[in-house]
């Protein structure tokens, strides 16, 4: 039996009057006061079915989406005391394209503080806990989105991701997530962590969703300097509303980074459910080859160098002169005591972040560390091209270790590098990436990660929909 | 000044008034007499989630400039991040261009040429940026020491700054100004900026004296008070010294009210701005057939037009000067030469000297609108045939710039036609047999003479050359005292 889109048949179903046009929403509300209080899942939420649907692809939709992406009128925290009563005066662009193609946003969803934070346990209002096992960590940072997803609030979410905040979390709670090629989303209203690397992108229960929501809001936009044309046309939309193309298995070549699947955190169940699903797929006519490039476990540092910076330089304008939160008094302070005071409240990984991003950028440090990681960004990305341009795709496990508890410490950094390692490549290469479920061992979400070229993403949801009809 | 040596160096931050919209966002750039804060987006404000997108047109006249000045350009347009907490800077950072760390200022190593007292100068120009402005800070004392609070506009952010840094090429405040002089009617014939407009331009000065170290003088607004900026602080350097105290770096400000410099109250140590490329704008190379289109665009400039004025009109190089230091008035000249044939000397004089004198410099730009060329072509032909004396002429201007016509205003005032020759001499002999009296006293003191002459313009109603009557007085007191010593 071939697995449909929740959405797809949900608008196919209103176009041909087969249900009431509210009910996915009013539904959606009702599971969201339900779950809410139990997994923590936004930050602010809507409890009122809108007076009119707008007409659209995705009329009558519920969606969530992460409290980075700034919204008309509707508080956007990141999930930060600096901007807890922050209410944007404008939306950022896939904002306009969700509510004009009648998409319906039920909340915003939590996160780790500015998108920094692997287990959505930075955010300064509690961590958001994993629908599967409340013990566990969802993933972040994309925490809350993915948990309204697996917690079946919502089919669809936004998430954004840096070095892997879409796609650990969607391979934590077992459900898709893409992070697009650099440019295919418009980022203006997006929240900026590290603007060279975050991109927003689609978070989904199923493949023919995720396909959907993606090529709705895959589109140039002159606001974000970032931002490129697309080549694909309709292609995206046709791939959410077809069947699986299993042809595709025979054209399939997956390369392997030996290193990655070496990788001392690595945890053995993992990788042995890896080997077995990369053999179910061999078996289909898919060509498997190992590779080796020991730079890939220097990928970590290479992204934390970059990232750092540009977060301490992004993360300057939050001061309380403007907007947002502020407990310094003008009348008593100078300028600097008064920035001191506000930018106090940025929580403990959002202050490391920036003072060691301030310590890269500075005077002496600057060539020692941040054009070394520029250049080391550079030879990554050239390496990896050249494995992708006979048309493979990179295979990874979506994680290489189990979801962490929730009250993991997050000052222990080497479970942290062994999550990071294969997913930040596609960040520093700006290559697309998704993540699939491919079931459980013993009731923890198993995934993969695929990383494919730049403008993949056909391709790459094209395989999602295969690996679902195959694995779940 | 004394002989001792003088090191000057300048930071200029021009506006690019011509622009429609500011670098980064669609706002206007013209954000003169708006209310606070009304010209404003997500983008000049520095909102959570704003992304700047480049002014192309921002780009195109920064290379027209670099072009002008004689610049190398860079191969790639490329943008930095500059980080100062400052309320007026939205984002804490002010996004430029920067020489170093993978990016490029967009143009490097040019040159301008100026006149100081006719003498040809080189000024180098080390470098020149693009970069935002940051909002205006507004103190209602309107000084920042006494006032207990301060307001932010910021009407003004992101609104496009060319900054052009020269090398310290000045020995003296003089050549400081005619450079600027220059500097600014060069940036008006590439109309990037329209320096009419207050805080269009400001300079920041860096002076030494021999010994000191260098000392900067930030944010000065118009060319008298950069003057005044100089003179100031080369004073204070050199009591200083003669204190025996030590001149050290620092930063200062120029106090407009008390026409002297300031020291900001922190102590100058090397400011570290963690300069690095700002992700959000990736260098964006500068095609050849771009930059070849851009220059086939660049108008005449200011030397050039003075070199041909001087061939083509028979200008003296102090009038050429002066008529090309402003681009609406060489248009003008050109426009009204095109109607006469008289001589081009005779013609500017009249323009510069009186036209211009009537009129003011702040009315130059209207120059056109105030007298039609053909106007004042009108009256310059009837100068040039003899139907007018020089000195009707100049009467003549300031009623054609209240807005009448050349042969209106010589038929109401009986001025048209001359009188000379015969009927002239007939009526010096008149007037000076009519006043013995001042005839007795111009043979004692020649500067009596002026009295007669003015005696004949009366009676000729003007129509006399004033020039063919002094000779001719001059030549009959002459012929008298002639007769007196014979006697």
């Amino acid at each position: 039996m071939k697995k449909r889109g929740k959405v797809v048949s949900f608008i196919e179903d209103l176009k041909n009057g087969a249900t009431d046009p509210y009910a996915y929403v009013e539904r959606a509300l009702e599971e969201a006061s339900r779950k809410d209080p139990v997994l923590n899942i936004f930050i602010t939420m809507k409890s009122e079915v809108p007076d009119k649907l707008v007409n659209g692809k995705l009329a009558g939709v519920p969606i969530a989406v992460k409290d980075n992406i700034v919204t008309k009128g509707l508080r956007t925290t990141c999930a930060s005391r600096i901007l807890e009563n922050f209410v944007p005066q404008y939306s950022a662009t896939i904002v306009k394209i969700l509510e004009r193609e009648g998409a319906v946003i039920i909340g915003k969803t939590n996160m780790d503080e500015f998108a920094m934070g692997a287990l959505g346990t930075t955010s300064a209002f509690g961590p958001t806990l994993n629908p599967i096992n409340t013990k566990l960590s969802p993933g972040g940072s994309s925490s809350g989105s993915a948990a309204a997803v697996a917690s079946g609030v919502v089919d669809l979410a936004l998430g954004s991701d840096t070095g892997g905040s879409i796609r650990l979390p969607a391979a934590w709670t077992g459900i898709f997530g893409l992070k697009p090629t650099y440019g295919a989303v418009s980022r203006f209203g997006l929240i900026s962590y590290a603007d060279s690397m975050d991109q927003i992108g689609p978070m989904s229960s199923n493949a023919s969703d995720l396909a959907y929501l993606f090529s709705i809001i895959s589109s140039f936009d002159p606001l974000d300097p970032t931002s490129s044309h697309n080549p694909w046309g309709n292609r995206i939309e046709e791939i959410a509303s077809k069947e699986p193309d299993f042809d595709l298995l025979r054209k399939l070549k997956l390369k392997i980074p030996r290193e990655l699947l070496n990788h001392p955190q690595a945890e053995e169940y993992v990788i042995e459910e890896f080997w077995r699903k990369i053999s179910t797929l061999e078996k289909e006519g898919a060509q498997v080859e190992e590779i080796s490039e020991p730079i890939l476990l220097k990928v970590p540092q290479v992204y934390y160098v970059i990232a750092f910076s540009e977060a301490s330089s992004n993360l300057a304008r939050f001061d309380g002169v403007r907007y947002g939160s502020r407990i310094a008094e003008l009348e008593d302070n100078d300028w600097d005591s008064y920035y001191m005071m506000n930018r106090s409240l940025f929580g403990w990984e959002v202050k490391r972040r920036i003072m060691l991003g301030a310590f890269i950028l500075s005077k002496g440090y600057y060539e020692m560390y941040y054009s070394l990681a520029l250049k080391a960004r550079a030879v990554i990305k050239r390496k990896i091209e050249s494995h992708l341009k006979d048309g493979s795709l990179i295979a990874t496990p979506g994680s290489l270790i189990s979801p962490l508890p929730i009250n993991y410490d997050a000052t222990d950094l080497s479970k942290l590098n062994a999550i990071d390692a294969p997913l930040m490549i596609a960040n520093l290469g700006g290559f697309p990436a998704l993540t699939v479920p491919t079931g459980s061992v013993s009731g923890t979400p198993t995934s993969m990660q695929f990383v494919g070229p730049s403008w993949s993403e056909d391709k790459l949801l094209s395989l999602a929909k295969v690996m679902e009809e195959m694995f779940t | 000044m004394s002989s001792e040596k003088i090191i000057i160096g300048l930071e200029i931050h021009v506006q690019l008034t011509s622009l429609k919209t500011k670098l980064f966002c669609n706002c206007s750039s013209n954000y003169r007499d708006m209310p606070p804060n009304t010209n404003v987006c997500p983008i000049c404000l520095g909102l959570p989630g704003s992304l700047p997108v480049v002014n192309k047109e921002a780009v195109k006249k920064a290379l027209l400039v670099a072009l002008a000045l004689n610049m190398k350009i860079s191969n790639r347009v490329s943008w930095a991040r500059k980080h100062y907490f400052y309320p007026d800077l939205p984002k804490n950072y002010q996004i430029t261009q920067y020489e170093g760390k993978g990016v490029a200022s967009i143009a490097r190593e040019g040159y301008l040429e100026y006149y100081v007292d006719g003498n040809l100068k080189k000024a180098r120009i080390r470098r020149i940026n693009l970069e935002e402005d940051p909002g205006k800070i507004i103190y209602h004392t309107g000084s920042m020491l006494t006032s207990k609070y301060s307001l932010i506009d910021y009407n003004r952010s992101g609104v496009a700054l060319l900054e052009i840094v020269t090398e310290p090429d000045f020995s003296s405040p003089k050549e400081v100004i005619a450079f600027l002089q220059e500097l600014r009617s060069v940036l008006e014939y590439l109309e990037v900026a329209d320096f009419n407009l207050e805080g269009s331009m400001r300079v920041d000065v860096n002076i030494s004296i021999e010994g000191g170290s260098r000392v900067e003088v930030k944010n000065i607004g118009s060319i008298s008070e950069i003057e005044a900026a100089i003179l100031y602080e080369v004073a204070r350097q050199r009591s200083l010294r003669e204190k025996g105290i030590k001149i050290e770096m620092e930063t200062r400000h120029w106090d407009q009210e008390r026409k002297a410099t300031v020291g900001t109250r922190t102590k100058e140590t090397e400011e570290d701005y963690r300069y690095f490329p700002d992700p959000n704008l990736p260098p964006v190379e500068i095609e050849m057939d771009y930059l070849e289109g851009i220059a086939k665009e660049m108008p005449e400039l200011p030397n050039a037009k003075r070199e041909r004025l001087i061939k083509e009109y028979g200008l003296s190089s102090y009038l050429s000067y002066v008529i090309t230091s402003n681009k609406k008035l060489a248009e003008y000249f050109e426009e009204v030469m095109k109607y006469t044939k008289i001589d081009g000397e005779k013609a500017a004089a009249l323009i510069v000297n009186d036209l211009v004198g009537w009129i003011g410099q702040e009315r130059i730009k209207d120059i056109g609108k105030l007298v039609p060329p053909a106007e004042m072509a009108n009256l310059l032909e009837l100068l040039r045939k003899g139907d007018i004396s020089i000195k009707i002429a100049k009467e003549t201007i300031p009623e054609l710039v209240s807005g009448r016509k050349t042969t209106e205003v010589l038929l109401s005032r009986g001025w048209l036609g001359r009188i000379s020759g015969k009927e002239l001499d007939e009526i010096v002999e008149r007037v000076m047999r009519e006043n013995e009296k001042a005839v007795e006293d111009a043979l004692r003191n020649p500067k009596a003479i002026q009295f007669l002459i003015g005696k004949v313009m009366e009676v000729t109603n003007k129509k006399a050359d004033p020039k063919e009557t002094y000779e001719l007085i001059v030549k009959k007191i002459g012929e008298l005292q002639k007769r007196t010593w014979s006697n």
